[in-house]
C-alpha cells in the first residue's frame, strides 16, 4: 500500500451514497404503497348518492347504501327529539364534541335539519351493525329503555340522535357522514354544501 | 480506458446491425399515410378536441376506459365547463365514457360493432387515425356513399362530410405487362366545400387526433414530466457510486 | 447493542458465517471487467419483476373477460399503477438484455468449461425458465398480439410426432386459446416458475461460490494462494464489487427510467402496438410476430420449409447452450488467448444471433428467408463444429497471474 488511505472521504462517501440509496429506495416504495390506495373506480363507485325521502313516514328509518356502509336515515317525530335533552346525564359525550361527523352535527341534534337524522350505521366499537329499537320500553333490550339504536353483537346503546350511553363497550357517539338537502325531499349522502 | 481489439470488433458489429434496419425500410413500399403533427402538451388544442370527440365520435363510438372528471383535469377544464361541454345530461362526472349504443344495435346498422376508441391512437398511431379521417371520398357503389383510402371497404359513413365537404379521388392507370389496368390513386379533389375550409378541417381533425392520443395514455405527459426528475436523482446517485468505487479501488493494486 | 444482538443470533442461525462465506471473504479475482455486471444486474432485475409482478397482480382479473379491461384500470384508474405496469413490461425485456449479455460473457470467456459446467447448467435452466415466464406473461394483457402469439407458440407443439394434437389441446386446456388457458398460464406465471427461477438462481449462485467467479483471462486465482490461504489476485467481493456493482446499478437504473419515463413501448419493441387490440380470435394482427427476445429462435423456425424439422431445430438452437462445456475442447478459456479459429466463428455467431433477432422481426419475403438460413447455418455451425475448431486452434500461452493495471 503505498498511498495513504483518505479515511474521512472514504467514511463520507459511503455514508452519502448509502443515504441516496434509502433515499431513492423510498421515492421507489411511494407509488407501491399508494398503489393500494382507493381507485379512480372505487372513487366513482364511492360518489355521493341521493335519496328521496318524501316517502318516509314520521318514525320511520331508511337505510340506504354508501360505501359499502348502511347509512340510517330517521324521520324524528316531536315526542322522539323531546326525549333528546331528559337523558343527557347517562351519555358520555351528550354535546357530541369527539365523534367522526361533520361540523354541523355537534350538540344534540346531530343534524342539519333535527327532524330527520342520518347517521353511518356502524358501531364505533367492532363495526357491526346496531338495530333500530325506537320503542321507549322494548323488552328486546331493557324494561327502562328510552329509545333509540342498540348494537346486538356487545350490548352497545345509543339513544335516538346516535349518541352513546355510558357503560357500554363503545367508545363514541355513532358517525354522522357528510351530506347536504339537495331540495327539501332529496337528501345527497356523501358530501356538504360546499365541498362537493 | 484501454480499448482493446475485441471491442472495437464489437463496435464493428453493432455498427453493421444498425445499417441493417435501412435496409428493411427501403424495401417495403409505403402506402399513403399523413403525420398528425398533433402536441397533447397543447391543452387549448385537447380542449377543442374533447368537444370535438363528444359531438361526432361518442354517438356511435365508446371510451370506455375513460373517465370525465380525469379528462377534466387532465385538459385543464372546470368541473363546470366539463358539464356544459363534455357530459350528456344526466350522466356523472365520474363515469366513463360510454355511449348509448349497444353493441348490438351497432352490428345491426354498420355491420360491426363500431370499436371503443380509448386505445385507438396506441394501437393504430395518430398518423394513421389522421389519414383515416382524411381520406374519405365518394363512392356511390357503398351503402353509404364513400369510401376510404386508409381503410377501403370500411363501414363507417363519413360523419365529418358537412365540415370537409365531399371529395373525390382521383386515379392513375396504367397497363401491365399482363393487359390488366393497375388503378394507383393520385389525389383528392374538393367536389363540394363544406363548412370548413381544408386548413379548417385538418386542424379539426388535428385536435380530435390529438385528443385520441391522449385518452390513449392519459398519464403521458406527467410521466414524462416525472422522468426528469428521476433521471436527474439516478445520475446523482451514479456519480456518487462512481466516486465511492474509485475510492475504495485505490486499495486494489 | 447491535454487537449483542448479531451475537444472540449467531448462537442461533449462522449469520455473521453466512455474510462472511459469501460476501465479505468471498474473493474475487481483481480484473473482472465490464462483462461482469451483468450477473448482479439479473439478480437486481428479477427482484424488480418479483415486486412489481406482486403488485400487478392485486388489481390483474386473470378471465378472458377482465383480462384487458383490468391492465387499463392499473394503466388509469390505480393509482401509479402506469408506472408498476411500465416497469414490469420494461423489467421483462431488460431481464432478457441482461441475460444474453451475462451468457455472451460466458462465452467470451469461458466461463462454462471445467470446473464450471454446472454452474452453466443451471444458468441454462434459469434461461429455460425465463422463457416460459416471459412466454406465459405475454398471454396475460390479453391483447391481440398476447393472443396469437400464445397461439402460433402453442401450436408448434402440434409438430410433436404422433401426439402432436392432443398435446395442443392439453396445454390450452380447449379447442382454442381461451380463458382456461389464460387462467393457468397465469397460474404458471406467478406461482409455479417463479419459484424455480428464486431456486435455481439460489443453485447458480451456491455453485457460483463453490468453484469460484471465472474472470477474463480464464485463470484459477486460487491456483495462487498467499500464506493467508486468500488468492494473491482475489478481493473481497465486499467492499470491492458490491461498490463497483452500485455504478452498473446506476448506469443500468438510468437507461432502465429512460425507457420507463420516456419510450415505454419502445417503438413497438417492448409493447407492440397491436396489443392495444383486445384479443380477438377472429382476427389475426396483420403482421405478426414474437416480442424481440424470441425472434432469433423465430426465424430459425421459419427458415425451416417444414413445420415439425422447424420446430425441432428450434428447440435444438436453445438447448445447444447446455452442451458448450462438452463441445468446447479448447486449452484456454478466454478469448485473450483463443486462436483465429475460434474468434471467428464465435464472432461470427454473434452476428448470426443478431440478425437472426431482426430477421425474426421482419416480415418473411424471399430474401431474408434466405438471409435466415444462411445465418441459421451458421448458427449452428458454432455449436456443431466447436469440437473441431477448438481442438486445433492456435492458442497463446496462457500467463498463470491475472492481467490487471491499477487506475
Amino acid at each position: 500500500m503505498t498511498e495513504v488511505v483518505d479515511a474521512g472521504r472514504r467514511h463520507f462517501l459511503t455514508v452519502a451514497t448509502v443515504a441516496a440509496g434509502a433515499v431513492g429506495a423510498a421515492f421507489v416504495a411511494v407509488p407501491f404503497l399508494a398503489s393500494w390506495k382507493p381507485s379512480a373506480r372505487a372513487k366513482a363507485m364511492g360518489a355521493p348518492v341521493e335519496v328521496d325521502i318524501s316517502k318516509l313516514e314520521p318514525g320511520a328509518m331508511l337505510k340506504v347504501e354508501w360505501r359499502g356502509k348502511a347509512v340510517y336515515i330517521v324521520h324524528r317525530t316531536p315526542q322522539m327529539l323531546a326525549q333528546l335533552e331528559g337523558i343527557v346525564g347517562e351519555l358520555r359525550d351528550p354535546e357530541s364534541a369527539e365523534s367522526d361527523q361533520p361540523e354541523f352535527a355537534k350538540g344534540a341534534a346531530r343534524a342539519l335539519k333535527p327532524e330527520y337524522l342520518v347517521l353511518v350505521g356502524v358501531c364505533t366499537h367492532l363495526g357491526c351493525a346496531p338495530l333500530d329499537k325506537f320503542s321507549p320500553g322494548d323488552v328486546t333490550v331493557s324494561a327502562d329503555w328510552q329509545g333509540g339504536f342498540f348494537c346486538p353483537c356487545h350490548g352497545s346503546k345509543f339513544d335516538i340522535s346516535g349518541r352513546v350511553y355510558k357503560n357500554v363497550p363503545a367508545p363514541t357517539n355513532l358517525p354522522v357522514p357528510p351530506y347536504q338537502f339537495v331540495t327539501d325531499t332529496r337528501i345527497l349522502i356523501g358530501a356538504e354544501k360546499g365541498n362537493a | 480506458m484501454r480499448i482493446d481489439r475485441h471491442k472495437k470488433r464489437i463496435l464493428a458489429f453493432i455498427a453493421a446491425l444498425a445499417a441493417l434496419p435501412a435496409v428493411g425500410l427501403a424495401a417495403g413500399g409505403e402506402a399513403h399515410v399523413e403525420k398528425a403533427n398533433n402536441d397533447i402538451h397543447n391543452q387549448a388544442s385537447l380542449q377543442r378536441g374533447a368537444k370535438n370527440f363528444v359531438n361526432y365520435c361518442l354517438a356511435c363510438h365508446s371510451a370506455r376506459y375513460v373517465r370525465y372528471n380525469r379528462v377534466a383535469a387532465d385538459i385543464g377544464l372546470t368541473e363546470q365547463q366539463m358539464v356544459e361541454n363534455l357530459l350528456w345530461s344526466g350522466e356523472s362526472p365520474h363515469s366513463t365514457m360510454t355511449n348509448g349504443l349497444l353493441a348490438d344495435d351497432g352490428k345491426q346498422w354498420f355491420g360491426v360493432a363500431p370499436p371503443d376508441l380509448s386505445l385507438i391512437a396506441r394501437s393504430k398511431g395518430t398518423d394513421y387515425v389522421y389519414t383515416f379521417l382524411k381520406s374519405f371520398y365518394a363512392d356511390p357503389a357503398k351503402g353509404t356513399g364513400v369510401n376510404n383510402l386508409s381503410l377501403p371497404g370500411t363501414a363507417m359513413p363519413h360523419v365529418l362530410w358537412e365540415l370537409q365537404g365531399t371529395q373525390e379521388a382521383v386515379w392513375e392507370g396504367h397497363t401491365d405487362a399482363q393487359g390488366n389496368v393497375q388503378k394507383h390513386f393520385k389525389e383528392f379533389t374538393l367536389a363540394s366545400p363544406g363548412k370548413l375550409t381544408p386548413e379548417e378541417y385538418d386542424a379539426f381533425v388535428r385536435d380530435t387526433v390529438n385528443f385520441l392520443e391522449y385518452i390513449g395514455e392519459p398519464v403521458q405527459a406527467r410521466r414524462q414530466a416525472l422522468g426528469y426528475w428521476v433521471i436527474a436523482f439516478l445520475v446523482f446517485f451514479t456519480l456518487l457510486a462512481y466516486a465511492l468505487k474509485k475510492e475504495y479501488w485505490k486499495d486494489v493494486k | 447493542m447491535l454487537s449483542g444482538l448479531t451475537t444472540w443470533i449467531d448462537e442461533r442461525f449462522p449469520l455473521t458465517a453466512l455474510w462472511k462465506s459469501q460476501v465479505s471473504e468471498y474473493y474475487a479475482p481483481k480484473n473482472m471487467n465490464f462483462w461482469y455486471y451483468f450477473g448482479s444486474l439479473a439478480l437486481v432485475v428479477l427482484v424488480i419483476q418479483i415486486l412489481s409482478g406482486l403488485f400487478l397482480t392485486m388489481n390483474y382479473k386473470p378471465s378472458s373477460a377482465d383480462a384487458f379491461g383490468s391492465v387499463e384500470y392499473i394503466m388509469r384508474d390505480v393509482e401509479w399503477g402506469w408506472l408498476i405496469r411500465y416497469i414490469h413490461s420494461t423489467g421483462a425485456s431488460a431481464f432478457f438484455i441482461v441475460v444474453y449479455l451475462h451468457m455472451f460473457r460466458a462465452l467470451l470467456y469461458g466461463s462454462y468449461q471445467k470446473p464450471r459446467e454446472l454452474l452453466w447448467i443451471f444458468g441454462m435452466l434459469i434461461y429455460l425458465a425465463l422463457m416460459a415466464e416471459a412466454f406465459f406473461g405475454y398471454l396475460l394483457p390479453w391483447g391481440n398480439m398476447s393472443y396469437w402469439g400464445a397461439q402460433v407458440i402453442v401450436s408448434l407443439f402440434g409438430a410433436v410426432p404422433v401426439v402432436g394434437d392432443s398435446l395442443t389441446e392439453w396445454i390450452r386446456g380447449d379447442f382454442y386459446i381461451s380463458d382456461v388457458t389464460l387462467n393457468r398460464f397465469f397460474a404458471l406465471h406467478v406461482v409455479a416458475i417463479p419459484f424455480a427461477l428464486v431456486f435455481l438462481v439460489i443453485a447458480h449462485l451456491m455453485a457460483l461460490h463453490e468453484v469460484g467467479s471465472n474472470n477474463p483471462d480464464g485463470v484459477e486465482i486460487k491456483k495462487v494462494k498467499g500464506p493467508d490461504g486468500i488468492p494473491l489476485d482475489g478481493i473481497a467481493f465486499h467492499p470491492y464489487y458490491t461498490v463497483k456493482d452500485m455504478v452498473g446499478l446506476g448506469v443500468f437504473l438510468i437507461l432502465f427510467a429512460l425507457v420507463i419515463f420516456f419510450a415505454p413501448t419502445l417503438g413497438g419493441y417492448f409493447l407492440e402496438n397491436a396489443n392495444f387490440d383486445p384479443a380477438n380470435s377472429l382476427q389475426t394482427p396483420p403482421h405478426i410476430a414474437p416480442v424481440w427476445y424470441f425472434t432469433p429462435f423465430y426465424a430459425i423456425l421459419r427458415a425451416v420449409p417444414s413445420k415439425p424439422l422447424g420446430a425441432a431445430l428450434m428447440g435444438i438452437a436453445v438447448v445447444l447452450f447446455v452442451f458448450l462445456p462438452w463441445l468446447d475442447r479448447g486449452k484456454v478459456k478466454s478469448i485473450r488467448y483463443r486462436g483465429p479459429l475460434f474468434k471467428f466463428f464465435l464472432y461470427s455467431f454473434a452476428i448470426s444471433f443478431l440478425a437472426l433477432g431482426y430477421l425474426g422481426l421482419q416480415p418473411p419475403t424471399p430474401a431474408y428467408t434466405l438471409a435466415a438460413r444462411v445465418f441459421t447455418v451458421v448458427y449452428f455451425a458454432f455449436f456443431l463444429l466447436m469440437p473441431w475448431y477448438s481442438s486445433i486452434d492456435k492458442t497463446k500461452p496462457v500467463p498463470t497471474r491475472v492481467t490487471y493495471h491499477a487506475h
